[in-house]
């Protein structure tokens, strides 16, 4: 048994359509089963409300008198793309205002313009025969633009993996505030509102069909960029008119030392043609499983925690290693469902129909990393292996002649079985001096956390160790901890200063 | 009323609130202390008529006080009830009710800042 689209839009133009959403569906299939519920429901509408950096708008500004050509261009001192036609240009969510900094981004500038704020646009140009124009400062309206296309390149992930954070330090990300010690867990996404879910072999939700984005009837341009749904990552490349856009579906948000991204709401109708559909409509955050993974190590693969479903997410707290963890939700749920609703109304008044895909999907797709024709260099290719140490058991005395004859500023600290301990410095020897206590040992004075690095570690990461805790020299050891080397923030200088470097 | 007192230690390690106490007669509960070896931050609760003065002496001893709410402050225009916010909390000020808005519960709040820093959305303050 199946349902065409067209009599699914007959009934939603005669108004006898049943349209339910994603959250209801499970328990209409449990009362009614599969088969009743593919007769009953025609629609099940979706929605989530979350942060999707890789977000943004075309616009149009109309030529000014003389014209100009636009070669940079900001809005509120936030630069837009404008390596396009004249006065054609990008504003991405996530560029930083010149001012302001993270505090105010591309995000900002979208919200202020669909709240009616009035915005600065600036432009520059050489001059042309054709745009004799060089310079240009202007307030503008949304209403005064001739276009103001959203258009983002991915959104509306599927699902996302949920984050921790193993080391001693709190990490800020684009996953929010990672406590210590794993002592949170940060995650997002709508479950099983989240439109991508409900449709796992992208049957439905495709180019060309009609979407909910940020209050507007936006559209599906196809998969979005990085989609990989044979790993149940798919993700949306979406398009909508900013002028029909509403500051509750639109936020701009801002990731303490991460920087700028915007909440969009996005909600995708889905035609309830056959029974595959209804089984995938049906789906409960019970089955919906996520790895937490934990964002303390600094590299592509980061490990998986614990794999966890959101329903477990969403009671607000986890068992992690047996302890109890609270979670926290990035994203809106309130606002998804909300989203799920309008959509509703949308499909029941008949102000929005149903259309397939204009062309089919890939499924099985999936997502490849960069390919880097040169390797970032690793810490043993600039480590120091000559590294002068000393055992815990030495006095303060020796401690400083090693300093004074290594010519160095650190000396790591060694137990018996050359694992590293501490690290003493100039500075904790010269106090232990000045307060005349040359013959207490090494380990009364040295620092007992001592931050270190691996041999095969990327020294990107070693100098953001570095520069976080305000520390000059790094101990590199092996797995067991015993000494390697030693690398300075002199090291790190000598090749970063040659690379191109920000 | 809460104050925060930032303290810069220069000279030695002067009491500053013990003696604010003695000097002044007024009472001053220590809500949260936070002391680092060259500064330090002290959350203090006083009776509001006695503010002013223990406020005058304690600027005298050369610390810098700044007047909070009496719990985070929420502005609802801003909040959209993400719940990023809730993990970040060490006193469980914030939960959700059945129809997943965020609740808070202000009288546990010790104002020690962790949710308006993890706020995306600069929807919490605690300063007046
Ligand atoms: S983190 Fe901010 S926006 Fe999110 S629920 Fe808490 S107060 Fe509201
Ligand atoms: S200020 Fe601290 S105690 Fe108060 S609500 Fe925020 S995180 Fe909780």
């Amino acid at each position: 048994m199946e349902k065409s689209i067209e009599e699914i839009n007959l009934r939603i133009q005669e108004g006898n359509a049943h349209i339910v959403t994603a959250e209801e569906m499970p328990g209409i299939v449990d009362e009614l089963g599969e088969a009743g519920a593919l007769k009953e429901v025609d629609v099940v509408t979706t929605g989530t409300f979350g942060a999707m950096c890789s977000s943004g708008a075309f616009f149009n500004f109309g030529h000014s008198d003389p014209p100009i050509r636009m070669e940079r261009a900001w809005m509120n001192d936030v630069e837009l793309y404008s390596g396009i036609a004249a006065v054609d240009a990008y504003l991405g969510v996530t560029q930083e205002s010149e001012t302001q900094g993270s505090a105010y981004g591309g995000a900002h500038v979208l919200e202020d313009l669909i709240s009616g704020k009035s915005i600065e646009l600036r432009a520059s140009s050489k001059g042309t025969d054709c745009y004799p124009r060089k310079t240009l400062s202007t307030e503008i309206l949304l209403h005064d633009l001739n276009e103001a296309i959203m258009c983002n390149p991915r959104n509306s992930y599927q699902r996302y993996a949920a984050a921790t954070n193993s080391t001693d330090n709190t990490l800020n990300t684009y996953m929010g505030t990672l406590l210590p010690d794993y002592g949170n867990v940060s995650f997002s996404g709508a479950g099983l509102l989240s439109p991508l879910i409900n449709d796992p072999k992208l049957k439905l939700i495709g180019s060309g069909v009609p979407i909910f984005l940020c209050g507007s009837k936006g559209m599906i341009i196809g998969q979005g960029t990085q989609s990989s749904p044979g790993t149940l990552f798919a993700t949306l490349m979406t398009t909508g008119n900013l002028k029909e856009m509403s500051p509750d579906y639109l936020r701009a948000a801002t990731f303490k030392n991460y920087g700028v991204s915007c909440y969009i709401g996005l909600g995708v109708p889905i035609p309830v043609t056959d029974l595959e559909t209804v089984r995938n409509t049906a789906i409960r955050d019970e089955d919906i499983m996520t790895n937490i993974i934990d964002y303390g190590v600094p590299g592509r693969n980061r490990p998986t925690v614990k794999t966890v479903s959101y329903a477990e997410l969403k009671s607000g707290c986890i068992e992690l290693n047996g302890e109890e963890v609270r979670t926290s939700s990035l994203s809106s749920y309130k606002k998804a469902r909300e989203i799920a609703q309008e959509l509703k109304k949308w499909v029941s008044s008949g102000q929005m129909t149903m259309t397939l895909p204009t062309r089919p999907s890939d499924a099985s797709r999936t997502v490849n990393p960069m390919r880097e024709s040169k390797r970032t260099p690793r810490v043993m290719e600039i480590m120091n292996r000559n590294v002068t140490c000393i055992s815990q058991d030495a006095d303060i005395k020796t401690a400083a002649k090693k300093l004074l004859r290594g010519e160095t500023n650190h000396l790591p600290v060694l137990n018996d079985e050359n694992k590293v301990v501490g690290i003493v410095t100039t500075y904790d020897v010269s106090k232990a001096i000045i307060k005349e206590n040359v013959n207490d040992s090494v380990s009364m004075v040295m620092s007992k956390n001592v931050i270190s690095t691996t041999p095969g570690e990327a020294v990107d990461i070693a100098a953001m160790k570095l520069e976080r805790n305000n520390i000059s020299a790094l101990p590199v050891i092996d797995e067991e901890g015993r000494l390697l080397g030693i690398l300075t923030g002199t090291d790190l200088g000598k090749l970063l200063g040659k690379r191109w470097y920000k | 009323m809460k104050l925060l007192v930032k303290i810069h230690k220069k000279r030695g390690q002067e009491p500053i609130i013990a003696r604010t106490v003695l000097d002044t007669g007024v009472l001053i509960n220590v809500e949260r202390a936070n002391i680092e070896s060259m500064s330090g931050e002290v959350l203090i609760e006083v009776a509001d008529p006695e503010a002013k003065r223990v406020c005058d002496r304690l600027k005298e001893f050369g610390a810098e006080v700044e007047r909070l709410e009496d719990s985070v402050c929420r502005n609802e225009e801003e909040c959209i009830d993400c719940g990023e916010c809730v993990s970040v909390c060490p006193q469980n000020v914030f939960s959700f009710d059945e129809e997943w808005n965020i609740t808070l519960k202000t009288e546990k709040c010790v104002l020690c800042g962790k949710c308006v820093e993890a706020c995306p959305h600069n929807a919490l303050s605690l300063h007046q």
